[in-house]
């Protein structure tokens, strides 16, 4: 599948993979045999289904939000272009000082950005807040059944509280960057790390 | 015999010595040993002068300034102005150089030096073995490889600087950072664990580097350079290789002889910290004796032994040895730099020679940061978090010299060597100028790069939880990107731990055990943090305010144990509250909370632990499950949105059940007639429906005791007519518990070819089979889900009996806690009484695993019948599941299990219940 994978991934494709997301080469082609493995319809994109097949996101409570993130809004297919795009999420933060492109947005992998796609894993609605609702359900997803939902709600007012700085009783995008923001190094980061 | 005899450590007057350490125990090795022979300890290094000198004052000298000295740096250290500014070990060479002079100019002949042979004999032994024992290990190996590159390249590095031999053997010796510096220090400055640990432990293994060098480049000018050839610098380089991993290999065999030695202490406790002591001491001993590195040896033996003797030796042993050890250490660090400031006031040592002094000091800044930034570079390819530019400076600017280095420095035979003097002033001075002026200044360095910090500060509760979220969203994109995770071999090596080492050199008590006594640890700290409580309670009103205290307020009482130390322990305490809890109950009702989220929070997949396994098998049947439901229920809410053969598609999964039942000639036991009977029909029409159907199922299944009792009967007749499988197909189909789900897969896959409409009618010819089966696996839960089947069903009871009395479960498992503690006669009547609900929070969770795996564990919910001996006969273990659990090597039968297998707390606590409420 690996000759496969290589021959239907064009020269200029990879290219604009490549300056789209920064990955390097190999990288794009060793994902691409990945993406294919997983496209069991064969038909260049990946469905939901598609995700779900894979076993290790059955046991991973946070696993239907991620691939839900690989979507963008509205569809249910996502092709390789998206999938590369998503991942590149997960690129270590870099000095921007190779690709000064001034007029290329942010990289995917900045900081910000990938604050925005955790954000995002909480943020439901997409209102650019995290309520208390939204956080409740992300707890009660990452928490044992033996917890009751008046302790769990506790924990989320607790945590809002902690986060809110407006008193709006919701984390908005910023409240969320200033607590998330050291935790960005630890966390996103390790993708080159794989895929070298 | 007599080369062995020659041997000075034998003829030292140590052996003589009242330590029975040293008389008995290398004699044996000693005369057994086939290395002695070889030109390893031939080579003149720590052979000759290292002991000879002994002797003479040292010992006494130590003694005698020990008790002066140590009280000083005490001194020191409580005079916070100094020690913010100035690094103790500044003020104690300062100190030294002080008391040199004194002596000096009392005497006029400095009577005390620091001897090589007391400095490697006992200071830094005690230092190291300090720092080996309490590494944190786990930081250790995950930064190993940096360490390692850093060593060797600092060190060789350095020998460029001059062409001669000699000055190569003073680049090595002088290119040795030291551990004793740099940890004095580095944890003054308290920078990142990261870094900490790179820098000093590249510092401790540089010991191997330079003491090869050291020997190395020795011998050539002993043979004198024109005679050096190049087969000898091959030898050089596998006489490194063999000191450092024998060093290495010398002490995890020690640490591995205490572990198991440390096995059978119970009945003589007293002789637990003796015997860590004398052990890891022997692991440096032996190592030095055979010219090994003795710094490695003893660092992995302290490494090593550690979590095993931790776990063996009782807690008062385990305290004796904690602050003995750092005691030691702290004396020996201090008798270290006063000694380093005595001796270099003694002229007659050394000579002046200012172009060699500082062309050294900057050659060993320049190679310093040059190696730093080379290696790092190199490394940054390989590292999860990169070391930036910030790191890097701090990490060249770390490079402190110290004892080691003038040790080393002292031995050289002025008489092979002639240019000494020099060398040994030099060593003074950039052991002085490292220490001192790099000492000084990294504080505030570190303050203006802003250099993270260790944090002391716990992290706040958003930042738990945003954390968990992200490993468990990275975790998932590996998953989904299809890599190996970084925590492979790890992993692995958990699993060779667990299976074997643990077995063998853990006590069988404390191995079956040790979740438990962490839960009852916890049961402690908790009840200490109640006390405080409730003298919070009746200082500050104002924590009512808090929402979280709502969680609290509603759990109407503790266990018995608490309440008994609240009643007896809150007298006591509230005078300490006034002073210091009014700011403090914010800080303690977050700490729980803390807790609590430690507890609870499902880990990432691949952080498991030692002990967890049964843990994480619930947790991952609790995940699976919920995520089946959530995937089911966005199948139901988009169905009707999705074109046509996503319908089918999902149809298919709500038919699953039916296509498994329909097929396959190699299932003889299935109703093969029917699948000609059941045809496409179905789908198109039916769909709506059934979604309806599901509809309620759905809404009111939370308590997911409902439907199980269907099951049994129907499964054959149903699928005669549409409309009646309809109405229970969810239910009956998949539900008879026939536990074989295995089996079911096969069926399946075939099941996909009767089905015209099916979409991934090719995609099976490509989907690799355990994929197709953990696929097949998901769907036969989702029915399960809709309906629960037999098997699974033992969960839900518990789950929503956990969910109605909202402590079920932490009933048996304080119970067991307290049994543990010997509390057991009170606490198990009583306990079931006071409702417990509080027990939900696992009482002070700083283990996360070890407490989820004592929540879950079938051993831990048995304890309090095993204890009352109504031990009932267990149900049969699934044997096959376990495994396919343990290894978690095959997704798909691990996932299979996760449907199929009763979920292994839940019968016992069942049966647990029974007595426990009688």
């Amino acid at each position: 599948m690996g000759s496969r994978a290589s021959t239907l991934l064009r020269e200029e494709e990879i290219e604009e993979i490549k300056k789209e997301t920064g990955f390097s080469h190999s990288q794009i082609t060793r994902l691409y045999s990945r993406f294919t493995s997983l496209d069991k319809g064969e038909n260049g994109t990946l469905s939901r289904e598609d995700f779900q097949r894979i076993p290790e996101l059955a046991i991973n409570p946070l696993g239907d939000r991620i691939i839900n993130a690989f979507f963008p809004e509205g569809e249910d297919q996502v092709n390789f272009r998206g999938f590369m795009r998503t991942l590149a999420h997960f690129r270590p933060i870099e000095d921007n000082e190779k690709n000064k492109d001034p007029i290329a947005s942010e990289p995917l992998n900045s900081r910000s950005n990938k604050l925005l796609f955790a954000f995002r894993l909480y943020d439901l609605d997409r209102d650019d807040k995290i309520s208390r609702d939204e956080l409740l359900q992300v707890l009660r997803m990452m928490v044992g059944v033996n917890i009751s939902d008046e302790q769990l709600g506790s924990i989320a007012d607790r945590t809002i509280q902690e986060a809110d700085q407006n008193g709006d009783n919701s984390i908005s995008f910023n409240e969320f960057i200033k607590v998330g923001n050291f935790l960005i190094f630890c966390i996103f980061g390790n993708m080159n790390y794989y895929l070298t | 015999l007599p080369p062995l005899l020659s041997s000075p450590l034998l003829s030292s007057p140590l052996l003589s010595s009242p330590l029975p350490l040293l008389s008995s125990p290398p004699s044996p090795l000693l005369s057994s040993s086939p290395l002695l022979s070889s030109p390893l300890l031939s080579s003149p290094l720590l052979s000759s002068p290292l002991l000879s000198p002994f002797v003479s004052s040292p010992l006494l000298s130590s003694l005698l300034s020990s008790p002066l000295s140590y009280p000083l740096s005490f001194l020191f250290h409580f005079s916070q102005r100094f020690t913010t500014v100035v690094p103790e070990s500044c003020m104690l060479i300062l100190l030294g150089l002080v008391l040199g002079g004194i002596v000096l100019l009392t005497s006029k002949k400095q009577l005390y030096q620091l001897e090589p042979g007391l400095f490697f004999l006992f200071l830094l032994p005690t230092i190291v073995g300090d720092a080996g024992y309490f590494m944190p290990a786990r930081l250790f190996f995950d930064n190993l490889g940096a360490i390692l590159l850093s060593d060797v390249s600092l060190c060789s590095d350095q020998k460029v600087q001059a062409g001669l031999m000699e000055f190569l053997l003073f680049g090595a010796l002088i290119s040795a950072v030291d551990p004793v510096a740099v940890l004095a220090v580095f944890e003054e400055v308290h920078v990142n664990e990261t870094l900490f640990i790179i820098v000093f432990g590249e510092s401790l293994l540089n010991d191997a580097v330079t003491v090869v060098l050291y020997k190395v480049y020795m011998s050539f000018v002993e043979v004198g350079p024109e005679n050096v050839q190049t087969a000898d610098y091959f030898k050089g380089v596998a006489s490194f290789l063999i000191v450092s991993i024998g060093g290495t290999m010398v002490g995890l065999i020690f640490a591995a002889l205490l572990a198991f030695i440390t096995r059978f202490t119970k009945k003589v406790r007293i002789i637990e910290p003796l015997l860590v002591f004398l052990m890891v001491y022997l692991a440096y001993l032996t190592a030095e004796l055979f010219s090994l590195s003795a710094i490695l040896s003893m660092t992995f033996c302290g490494i090593g032994c550690n979590k095993y003797v931790e776990a063996n030796i009782s807690q008062k042993s385990r305290t004796t040895v904690k602050y003995t050890m750092k005691t030691l250490a702290s004396i020996a660090e201090t008798i270290i730099f006063i000694f380093l400031g005595i001796s270099a006031v003694d002229k007659s040592k050394w000579a002046w020679d200012t172009g060699l002094i500082s062309c050294t000091l900057i050659f060993i800044f320049v190679f310093r940061a040059l190696g730093v930034v080379m290696q790092t570079w190199v490394l940054n390819w390989f590292r999860l978090v990169p070391l930036d530019k910030i790191d890097q400076v701090v990490m060249s600017y770390g490079g402190l010299r110290g004892a080691v280095a003038f040790a080393l420095v002292v031995l050289l035979d002025a008489e092979r060597v002639p240019a000494k003097d020099y060398f040994v002033a030099t060593t003074i001075i950039v052991v002085f100028f490292t220490v001192m002026f790099q000492g000084l200044t990294i504080k505030p360095l570190v303050n203006w790069l802003k250099v993270p910090r260790a944090t002391n500060r716990k992290p706040t509760i958003n930042e738990e939880i945003h954390e968990r979220a992200f490993d468990h969203c990275l975790t998932a994109v590996e998953d989904i990107a299809g890599l190996n995770g970084y925590h492979h071999w790890r992993d692995k090596w958990e699993q060779f731990d667990k299976n074997y080492l643990s077995k063998l050199l853990l006590r069988k008590s404390v191995y079956r055990k040790s979740e438990l006594w962490e839960v009852y640890q916890k049961i402690n700290i908790r009840d200490a943090i109640s006390v405080i409580d409730q003298g919070g309670n009746v200082l500050t009103s104002a924590r009512l305010s808090l929402p979280s205290m709502a969680s609290r307020a509603s759990f109407p009482e503790v266990t018995n144990v608490t309440n008994y130390l609240r009643e007896n322990g809150s007298g006591v305490c509230l005078d300490l509250q006034v002073i210091d809890n009014v700011p403090g109950a914010k800080v303690e009702e977050e700490s729980e909370t803390h807790h609590f989220l430690a507890g609870n929070l499902y880990k990432p997949r691949r952080r498991q632990t030692l002990h967890d396994s049964g843990d994480h098998e619930r947790q991952d049947r609790e995940i699976f499950q919920r995520n089946m439901k959530s995937r089911m229920e966005t199948f139901k809410t988009t169905r009707h949105k999705r074109h046509s053969h996503k319908k089918d598609r999902s149809q298919k999964k709500r038919r699953g059940s039916d296509v498994k039942e329909q097929d396959l000639n190699d299932k003889p036991r299935r109703n093969v007639s029917w699948q000609d009977k059941d045809p496409v029909v179905v789908p198109v029409e039916s769909e709506d429906e059934k979604g309806e159907h599901l509809e309620p199922e759905k809404e009111e299944d939370v308590g997911i005791t409902f439907v199980a009792r269907k099951v049994p009967d129907t499964p054959k007749e149903r699928p005669k007519s549409v409309p009646a499988g309809l109405e229970v197909c969810q239910s009956p189909s998949v539900a008879p518990p026939s536990p074989t789900c295995s089996e079911r897969n096969l069926p399946w896959k075939g099941g996909i070819g009767t089905l015209p409409v099916c979409v991934s009618m090719e995609a099976t010819k490509i989907i690799p089979i355990d994929l197709q089966q953990a696929w097949n696996q998901s769907i036969s839960s989702l029915e399960s889900l809709a309906s629960p089947p037999g098997p699974v069903e033992p969960l839900h009871p518990r789950v929503s009996a956990l969910s109605r009395l909202g402590g079920q479960r932490p009933v048996s498992y304080s119970g067991s806690g307290v049994s543990g503690s010997g509390f057991g006669s009170r606490g198990a009547g009583s306990i079931v009484a006071q409702g417990i609900a509080r027990f939900e929070f696992p009482p002070g969770g700083e283990e996360k695993d070890e407490e989820e795996g004592a929540l879950s564990d079938q051993e831990q919910e048995l304890q309090p019948l095993m204890s009352s001996s109504v031990r009932p006969p267990g149900p049969p273990p699934p044997p096959p599941l376990a495994q396919g659990l343990g290894r978690r090597r095959n997704p798909c039968v691990y996932l299979r299990s996760l449907v199929t297998a009763p979920p292994p707390g839940s019968e016992p606590l069942a049966r647990s219940r029974g007595p426990t409420q009688l």
